[in-house]
């Protein structure tokens, strides 16, 4: 690297991370043991946050000079805050990685992999729905036309990292047509859907499960028209304004007249749905239509108990437990928005299957965004530990609150061996299994 | 660093154990303590004892500095690299080696973290008490090398009333072995005390055996709150004067509890000036005795209002609360800064209002909790390292705040350790003849100064002066 491309770069960090942030930390290291990537390298300092702090403030002071190893250490940070919460000072890590990949992005290039797959995710798939939609149309032609099938056996795959084949085979199967939806019971709670561009794709059934139980709990609900993916994915990378522009359509998508709750059923989405308001801090009218925007963001979870599903499970008639069922937490659900326990009560409260924790439950699958996609040895490493968690519990059923650790999970099982033994599945499609299969009979 | 000596050192613990990277070093230039920052020039992750002396003995041959570290939460600038050199790891000897039940001793090396240790043995109905703020982070090793304190010091003591054997690679790379699984030995000096607390000076500890008890039977937790700090003070003092040793008898201030509370958010009264946190321990029937006869006392020194922790839960939430304090007070300004100056518990009501007077003399924000049972309070500067105008009076009100401890019949650090920070006052505590001896210790096993050089002693000692207190 060039001494004038490294300062370059420390000008770009002076430019786009806040010093005061960066002051926040005192370095007292109690995030270190919350730290997935700190555990899971052998207590490597450098990949702490507070490690990754000091790098932020040495870069911006100019007291280290700009080079792969530093590039490394942010790009090794999964970005599942889970150091937030572990943080006596309330240092707002999130914030500080998203300023740091952005001040390094409009800096350097990337290098061709990734920009590969940011291309392809970010300018095309995520940025746009319908282009979502055509490419799930091609998943499932190619799913369907037993395409499948052939091409793992040719091994066309074998050009992708290792890690793209298992993810492959692990996609759900196709979606089936979406139905209308028609109210069950007379509404009480009107709630707006925020549909999620993978979620809405690659796992419609849940959305469509989602609605069914809404509807069942007395929820009218509707669903937004020209609503755009949430643009997490891009803001956690760095690509702040690529984020905005989807969260502006959001903002305009989502009329909150009469609307309780604009509810979600993608963790990682959730979050950032409730973070609007960082995006606009320069734009007086978008900052306050973003605060109350993200004040009616509530998760599925929650909002099912709020509407009395544990009751509702409770009904159910006992029936002997057939199934282990754990929980691996969405990390954004658990550590941007505090939910961890609606999750496990409604599993808990759920006949015919047994609840148990699982040691780590907490600490991130390595799904991550795409982080799976761009660094599949650590990304391997942690979903290696915790599917030796899954087994040591005897897990049957593992359930997820996020389409990304739902995916996760499912590779997870693949490469396990487990899939005979073991399902992976979110936590809408438990419930509607467990309710509306003893209804329909 | 010479590429030859970073080559050979290397080479003992392979290069997938040898950070040289940009990043690797700069992630071990720091503990944490604001202000201090050093770059390593190679840190290690040995993985045996063996590896350990080869290390030394290269470092020895070219004079190479080294500083032992364990999870960099020292908070006197002690694992800082002040002088480059070689920072050694202890992230690969991180085993507990034997639990023996009937000797109640447990043997570990030296990176296992502390909170692991209490959880093991509380297991097996056992009780290793030293427990500093930083248990769930800090190392086994660390606590040794600092001698570290904690919650439960007032009842059970620190680090060093439980270690009872040492394994110490020396600066010439010899093994000492000193002390062992025994309840008496006089066999000579007491080396095993001289290493503990040695702050990585005197050479590498690599093997702890500590000493247990058996766990008290019950515990009670109970919040007291005031009005004034006084009347928290003055509980402090009587409590003691009752005759009653509780296990913990920790204080918070105001500005302390707003921070906790902010993190926390389990209902600290944030409107109230002193906080009292007090936990006793052991028989069921002497614990109720104690704690009815504590509550009583507070309620005559004009407690407003006292809370007893229901479930184990709400109590250990409590002492998590106080143990996130000093990181929680970071919330109020970029830099935090805390002392550990101790006096007599007879003279707690006096330096705090000390510390109240030095605030205001130097305009400065100071938040104090602390171990109030022990004497050993922390105030906390909280501040902005880049106001220069600012940290001059913060290093005024400092020296003040060491002068006026040591008046009291003091010291400059309870629990925390000299380092670098505080190196250039420990002459104050311990005068010229405390130097002597100690220089002459150091000299004597570490001739080379190889071994975490520019800590405990300083290159000057700072100028005292004398300041008048009424």
């Amino acid at each position: 690297m060039s001494n004038a491309q490294a300062e370059l770069i420390r000008h770009s960090f002076v430019t786009h991370v806040d010093e005061n942030r960066l002051m926040d930390c005192m370095r007292c290291g109690f995030c270190l043991p919350a730290c997935p990537t700190y555990i899971y390298s052998d207590y490597d300092e450098t990949q702490s946050p507070r490690g990754r702090i000091a790098l932020m403030k040495a870069v911006r002071d100019g007291d280290v000079e700009w080079d792969g190893s530093i590039e490394e250490a942010f790009d090794l940070c999964l970005g599942c805050r889970a150091c937030e919460p572990a943080c006596p000072a309330g240092v707002q890590y999130g914030t500080l990685i998203e300023e740091t990949r952005e001040a390094v992005l409009s800096v350097k290039s990337q290098s061709l992999k990734e920009k590969t797959i940011r291309k392809g995710a970010f300018d095309h798939l995520f940025a746009d729905q319908r282009k979502m939609k055509t490419a799930v149309k091609l998943v499932t032609f190619y799913q369907k036309s037993g395409l499948q099938k052939v091409v793992r056996k040719v091994g066309f795959l074998e050009l992708f990292p290792p890690f793209m084949k298992e993810m492959e085979r692990s996609l759900p199967d196709p979606p089936k047509k979406r139905r209308a939806q028609a109210a069950q019971t007379e509404k009480k709670t009107k709630v707006a859907f925020f549909a999620g561009c993978l979620m809405d794709t690659m796992f419609q059934e849940t959305n469509r499960n989602t609605i069914e139980l809404l509807n069942m709990l007395g929820c009218e609900v509707v669903i937004p028209k020209n609503q755009q993916c949430c643009g997490a994915l891009q803001g956690h990378s760095g690509e702040m304004e690529r984020a905005r522009r989807n969260a502006k359509a959001n903002l305009e998508a989502f009329s909150l007249e009469g609307i309780d709750y604009i509810v979600n059923n993608a963790g990682g989405c959730g979050a950032f749905l409730s973070e609007y308001d960082r995006l606009f801090e320069e734009n007086p009218t978008l900052h306050t239509l973003a605060r109350q925007f993200s004040k009616k963001q509530i998760d599925i979870s929650s909002l099912l108990v709020k509407l009395g599903i544990v009751d509702e499970l409770a009904k159910q008639p006992q029936t002997e437990a057939t199934e282990i069922v754990t929980y691996q937490d969405s990390c954004h659900l658990r550590n941007v928005n505090g939910v961890k326990d609606e999750p496990r009560e409604i599993l808990r409260a759920a006949k015919g299957s047994l609840f148990v924790e699982m040691p780590g439950a907490h600490l991130c699958c390595g799904s991550a965004g795409i982080y799976n996609l761009l660094q599949p040895e650590m990304a391997s490493r942690i979903l290696g530990s915790k599917m030796e968690e899954v087994k040591r519990v005897q897990a049957t059923t593992i359930i997820t609150t996020n389409p990304g650790c739902l995916l996760q999970m499912k590779v997870g099982v693949e490469r396990e061996g487990l899939s005979e033994t073991a399902r992976a599945m979110h936590v809408v499609d438990f419930i509607h299994e467990k309710i509306m299969e003893s209804i329909g009979g | 660093m010479d590429v030859q000596v970073k080559e050979r050192l290397i080479a003992i613990t392979g290069s997938a154990h040898a950070r040289t990277s940009t990043a690797q070093k700069l992630a071990y230039s720091y503990d944490a303590t604001a202000n201090f920052q050093a770059l390593p020039d190679i840190v290690l992750s040995p993985s045996s004892v063996e590896e350990i002396q080869e290390i030394v003995k290269v470092c020895a041959e070219y004079g190479v500095p080294i500083v032992s570290r364990g999870s960099g939460t020292n908070l006197a600038a002690g694992t800082t690299p002040t002088s480059g050199g070689v920072v050694v790891l202890f992230n690969r000897m991180n085993r507990i080696l034997e639990l023996d039940e009937e000797n109640l001793t447990l043997t570990v090396q030296p990176g296992v973290i502390t909170q692991a240790i209490n959880e093991l043995v509380a297991e097996k109905g056992l009780f290793y008490p030293p427990d500093p703020s930083s248990m769930s982070i800090s190392t086994i090793g660390g606590n040794v090398s600092e001698n570290s304190g904690g919650l439960r010091g007032l009842k059970y003591g620190v680090t060093r009333d439980y270690v009872k054997a040492l394994k110490i690679v020396l600066p010439s790379g010899e093994l000492l072995t000193t002390g062992g699984k025994l309840a008496k030995d006089v066999a000579g000096y007491d080396l095993t005390s001289l290493f503990v607390g040695s702050e990585g000076t005197l050479g590498i500890i690599v093997e702890i055996t500590l000493g247990l008890i058996p766990a008290p039977e019950t515990k009670k937790t109970l919040l007291v709150f005031y009005d004034t700090l006084e009347k928290a003070a003055q509980t402090v003092s009587s409590i003691i004067a009752a005759k009653i040793v509780p296990a913990t008898l920790e204080f918070m201030d105001k500005g302390t509890i707003e921070a906790v509370e902010e993190f926390m958010k389990i209902g600290l009264p944030t409107n109230c000036e002193a906080m009292l946190l007090i936990e006793q321990d052991g028989d069921p029937a002497v614990v109720d005795k104690d704690m009815e006869h504590v509550h009583k006392l507070c309620m005559e020194h004009g407690a407003t209002s006292t809370q007893m922790a229901q479930t184990v839960e709400e109590a250990a939430q409590l002492s998590i609360a106080r143990r996130v304090a000093l990181s929680a007070l970071a919330r109020k300004r970029p830099t935090t800064i805390l002392e550990d100056a101790t006096v007599p518990r007879s003279e707690i009501a006096k330096m705090v209002k000390a510390v109240q007077e030095i605030a205001l003399k130097y305009d400065l924000l100071i938040c104090t909790f602390g171990h109030a049972g022990d004497g050993n309070l922390h105030p906390t500067i909280l501040t902005d390292v880049r106001d220069d105008a600012e940290m001059a009076r913060v290093e005024m009100a400092f020296a003040e705040i060491f002068d006026h401890a040591i008046k009291l019949g003091g010291t400059i650090t309870g629990e925390h350790g000299v380092g670098e920070m505080k190196a250039p006052y420990l002459e104050w505590k311990i005068g010229k003849a405390g130097m002597d001896t100690m220089k002459s210790i150091k000299l004597a096993i570490d001739p080379l100064n190889i071994m975490n050089p520019g800590k405990i002693f300083a290159k000057s000692t700072k100028k005292r002066v004398v300041v008048q207190h009424e």
